[in-house]
């Protein structure tokens, strides 16, 4: 597509931007220039940063450090609305919308045009049925929201930003929930805004687009600035690299070990997500005993979907689900877990732990009605504290002797310290873990990986679905990449390669 | 041990009832009433005789099971709001059976007792049902099947064989076989004529609902689905089939107030007016007693006394209003609690510090 970029004109400028959140620094000496025309991409993994900087520049945080400069003038956006009135915009990537309003009432709400004492519906309508002409921003402004696919939402949210005057746009994971026919439309959109001299982010992990649409990309990596690439000059071989690149590091101890029977098959799965989107598109996977299969993947690719359905908290809408050869699909939860399915889960505080139950409590999440823990239907209150106590120690929970202590008090590691007594202690033949370290301090981390690789060790299949790619190469016996709902490339671990991984993630083909 | 004190529920209950009774106070200095003179007949009201006493007591007993009912869903996340309406069931099945089949003594009294317990649980179980199975908000079928309740039961009271032919708007009288009432000579010996055997059975089944919760299994489902319903279903607790239970035993909890206030005190039922509201005292006692059994015994206990009590307020022209007043303020501050708490604990931390 023909560049509209105005290289004479900057637009925005952001200069050494550092933005910490404790001892945690998000965005470290980030820099960022977008010109007249331009649409400029912003590419990073998940927790890279990049939404950080965004909402730096939208007014959301404000940095710790560094300059933003608007059209050459130095400027402090200290909120939204100050972002607003200067010119910017933000789409993000979960509509904000009233579902039960129209499109017209949607784009006005906060910025409705007065007469007298009521909304004058009606110049509105008028003005974006203008904006949508001019921008080919196809909407119906009359529609409700709750009508309108979800392309048309997401031009919906265009057109508000546009209609509070927007010059330079944020696009926040723009593609993340749309259909290819409807990413199509968009690149257009984007083409005829800014051929109107509007300028374009777009935040995005997925390098294919960003060869379709972009003029220039920076690279983030952990809150680190990379680089400021042409993108014409660059492949997406390369831009992979940039966004991944990186010394793998602290290889976890493991032994060679011939992977066994197969102990989990997932056959043809397909499932939906709230919105009856299809997020689950015919996949299949194998898991032997033996073998931790790291399941690589950017968020939102039909993870959380496939964890649901394997852990009976979701429905499949086709396809199966084997363990130990026998058909379990669509089974409850505790159906799941009898069968000898385990899991780690992707949200501690929401399905891992009951918050205010106590850590003995916790510890029997599954087994509070069986001997010992219980009798007759009476709690062994006695059993589950002294088994909490071994599990303190064996687990090293801190702080000791928190039996009686409500989970809720304690730091994240230990809360998923809990789970992982918990999980290994259950010893099913089959364990799911979805980021099972995501939040975690170095420390915590070893420990998560050394009980990961002890039931692998044990002769358990192991699932690892991960964000975090070195997580993967780590643990990996054998690596299964997701991307929109299907499997579409593995590898073995011990060939993995962080490039081709990256590449695949994105949705691009390994050679 | 101060840390303790202030991080007890029960010192906020106890704070929230003295600003109640602040607050009603102004009240009562406005309308040109002493507040010392009402507050002291209210006392009195209660305390100066053993019959006031034993009235109180009485008067205790349907609220602490409604109290009891309400608490009990409450655990498992669910706002009873309709304990009006299984309280009214309660009360037609026991007065049902009471008036139709005559039975033995004291079997009487028990079928009526198990029938009401059945018609409570199952008008809860309904609300469940419709919450679990279509999704429903539970709040406003529990409503709704309040006001059923409440037009079901003046159906039946003007129906011919329950009607009474003596020339009232009610409900003929139960059967001497179905009565609760405890033997005469207790009725003599504490000077009430009402004593009956209803306070037993609230406080035996406080403490039933009590070992239930913390000491089952099913306790463990209940409180795991009330905490974190997300939690309880990962770990295989299908909170839908909890949710039903509980609906239901909370239902019959309010079922057997409404038998024990009919077989013990009233003896029939009156074609209602208005709501009778012992449900939606049960809230009141509920929150008082911070949602746990034992509780509920002395909250109920306690809204039953200001209830006789406030009757005698009437005598020194004080509307007896007052009392309703005074219980709304009070479960105000008790839904406050938390900021008191933040308050009161950052007070004590700094003047820690400044030592």
């Amino acid at each position: 597509m023909k560049s509209n970029m105005d290289v004479s004109t900057v637009v925005i400028e952001m200069k050494d931007i550092v933005k910490k959140f404790g001892n945690f620094t998000a965005n470290d000496h980030i820099n960022l220039t977008v010109h007249k025309g331009e649409v400029h991409a912003i590419l990073g993994e998940n927790g890279a940063g990049k939404s950080t900087l965004m909402n730096v520049l939208y007014g959301m945080y404000r940095p710790t450090s560094g300059q933003i400069f608007i059209n050459g003038k130095e400027v402090s956006i200290d909120n939204p609305e100050k972002a607003i009135e200067l010119g910017i915009g933000m789409v993000h990537q979960h509509f904000m919308l009233v579902q039960p309003f129209t499109v017209t009432e949607n784009i006005v709400l906060g910025a409705e045009p007065r007469k007298g004492l009521t909304v004058d519906l009606k110049a509105a309508r008028q003005k974006i049925v203008e904006l949508s002409e001019k921008y080919g921003l196809a909407v119906d402004p009359d529609a409700k929201v709750e009508d309108i696919s979800v392309g048309m939402q997401q031009r919906v949210e265009i057109l508000k930003v546009l209609y509070r005057g927007a010059d330079l746009l944020i696009l926040d994971e723009p593609t993340a929930s749309l259909t290819p026919q409807e990413i199509n439309e968009l690149m257009d959109i984007i083409h005829n805004l800014t051929a109107a001299g509007k300028s374009i982010i777009i935040i995005t992990h997925k390098l294919k687009e960003i060869k379709e649409s972009s003029d220039n990309c920076t690279i983030i990596r952990r809150g680190k600035y990379i680089d400021t690439v042409r993108v014409a000059d660059v492949s997406e071989d390369d831009l992979a690299a940039m966004m991944v690149g990186r010394q793998v590091t602290n290889k976890v101890d493991k032994k060679e070990m011939e992977p066994g029977r197969v102990v989990v098959e997932v056959k043809d799965l397909h499932a939906k997500d709230y919105r009856g989107v299809e997020v689950l598109k015919g996949l299949n996977l194998e898991v032997h005993a033996g073998e931790i299969l790291g399941l690589a993947g950017i968020d939102g690719n039909g993870q959380s979907q496939l964890v649901e359905i394997l852990t009976g908290l979701g429905k499949a809408t086709s396809g199966q689900v084997l363990m130990n050869g026998k058909d379990v699909t669509n089974e409850t939860p505790k159906m799941l877990f009898d069968e000898g399915i385990s899991s780690i889960p992707e949200d501690r505080q929401k399905h891992g732990l009951v918050l205010d139950f106590s850590v003995a409590e916790n510890l029997v999440l599954q087994n509070y009605a069986v001997a010992p823990y219980a009798k007759n239907g009476i709690l062994q209150k006695k059993v589950i504290r002294e088994h909490a106590t071994d599990m303190i120690r064996d687990f090293d929970i801190r702080p000791v002797g928190c039996e009686e202590r409500l989970a809720g008090q304690l730091s994240g590691g230990n809360q998923q310290k809990v789970i992982i007594a918990r999980e290994v202690t259950n010893d099913k033949d089959f364990l799911i873990a979805f980021n099972p370290t995501r939040g975690l301090d170095v420390g915590a981390i070893e420990f998560v990986h050394k009980y990961l690789v002890a039931q692998r060790n044990k002769g358990r299949a192991i699932l690892l679905v991960s964000f975090e790619l070195d997580e993967i190469m780590n643990l990996s016996d054998r690596i299964d990449v997701i991307f929109d709902g299907q499997i579409d490339g593995e590898m073995m671990g011990a060939e993995a390669d962080e490039y081709k991984l990256g590449l695949m993630m994105a949705g691009g083909k390994a050679e | 041990m101060k840390k303790k004190i202030l991080d007890s529920s029960l010192l906020y209950t106890l704070i929230a009832i003295v600003i109640g009774f602040i607050v009603g106070a102004i009240l009562l200095t406005a309308i040109g009433v002493n507040p010392g003179e009402a507050y002291a007949k209210l006392f009195n009201g209660v305390f100066s005789k053993p019959k006031f006493f034993t009235y109180s007591i009485v008067y205790a007993a349907p609220l602490i099971f409604t109290g009891l009912s309400v608490a009990f869903s409450f655990r498992t996340g669910v706002f009873n709001i309709g304990a009006e309406g299984q309280y009214v069931v309660g009360s037609l099945a026991a007065a049902v059976i009471g008036i139709l089949c005559p039975l033995p003594p004291v079997i009487h009294a028990i079928v009526c007792l198990l029938a009401a317990a059945l018609a409570g649980a199952l008008w809860g179980a309904i609300v469940g049902v419709l919450k679990v199975k279509q999704g429903i908000n539970e709040v406003l079928s529990y409503i709704m099947f309040n006001w059923i309740a409440f037009y079901l039961s003046n159906f039946v009271v003007n129906l011919k064989a329950i009607h009474t032919d003596q020339g009232a708007e009610a409900s003929k009288n139960i059967l001497a076989s179905a009565s609760i009432k405890m033997p005469a000579a207790v009725a003599k010996l504490t000077g009430c004529s009402d004593v009956h055997w209803g306070i037993v059975m609230a406080i035996i089944a406080a403490i039933i609902l009590w070992f239930v919760m913390t000491k089952t299994t099913f306790g463990y489902q209940l409180r795991a689905v009330g905490f974190s319903r997300t939690a309880a279903e990962y770990a295989g607790i299908s909170s839908n089939r909890v949710f039903l239970a509980s609906m239901s035993i909370s239902g019959l909890l309010s079922g057997l107030g409404g038998a024990v206030q009919l077989l013990g005190m009233s003896q029939r039922i009156p074609q209602f007016a208005a709501q009778e509201s012992y449900g939606f005292q049960g809230i009141t006692v509920a929150l008082i007693g911070a949602t746990n059994p034992i509780g509920c015994i002395f909250a109920g206990w306690f809204y039953g006394a200001m209830k006789y009590g406030g009757n005698k307020l009437t005598v020194i022209q004080v509307p007896n209003e007052v009392v309703n007043i005074i219980m709304g303020t009070v479960i105000i501050f008790i839904a406050i609690a938390p900021v008191f708490k933040s308050i009161l604990t950052k007070m004590t931390t700094k003047k820690e510090a400044a030592k």
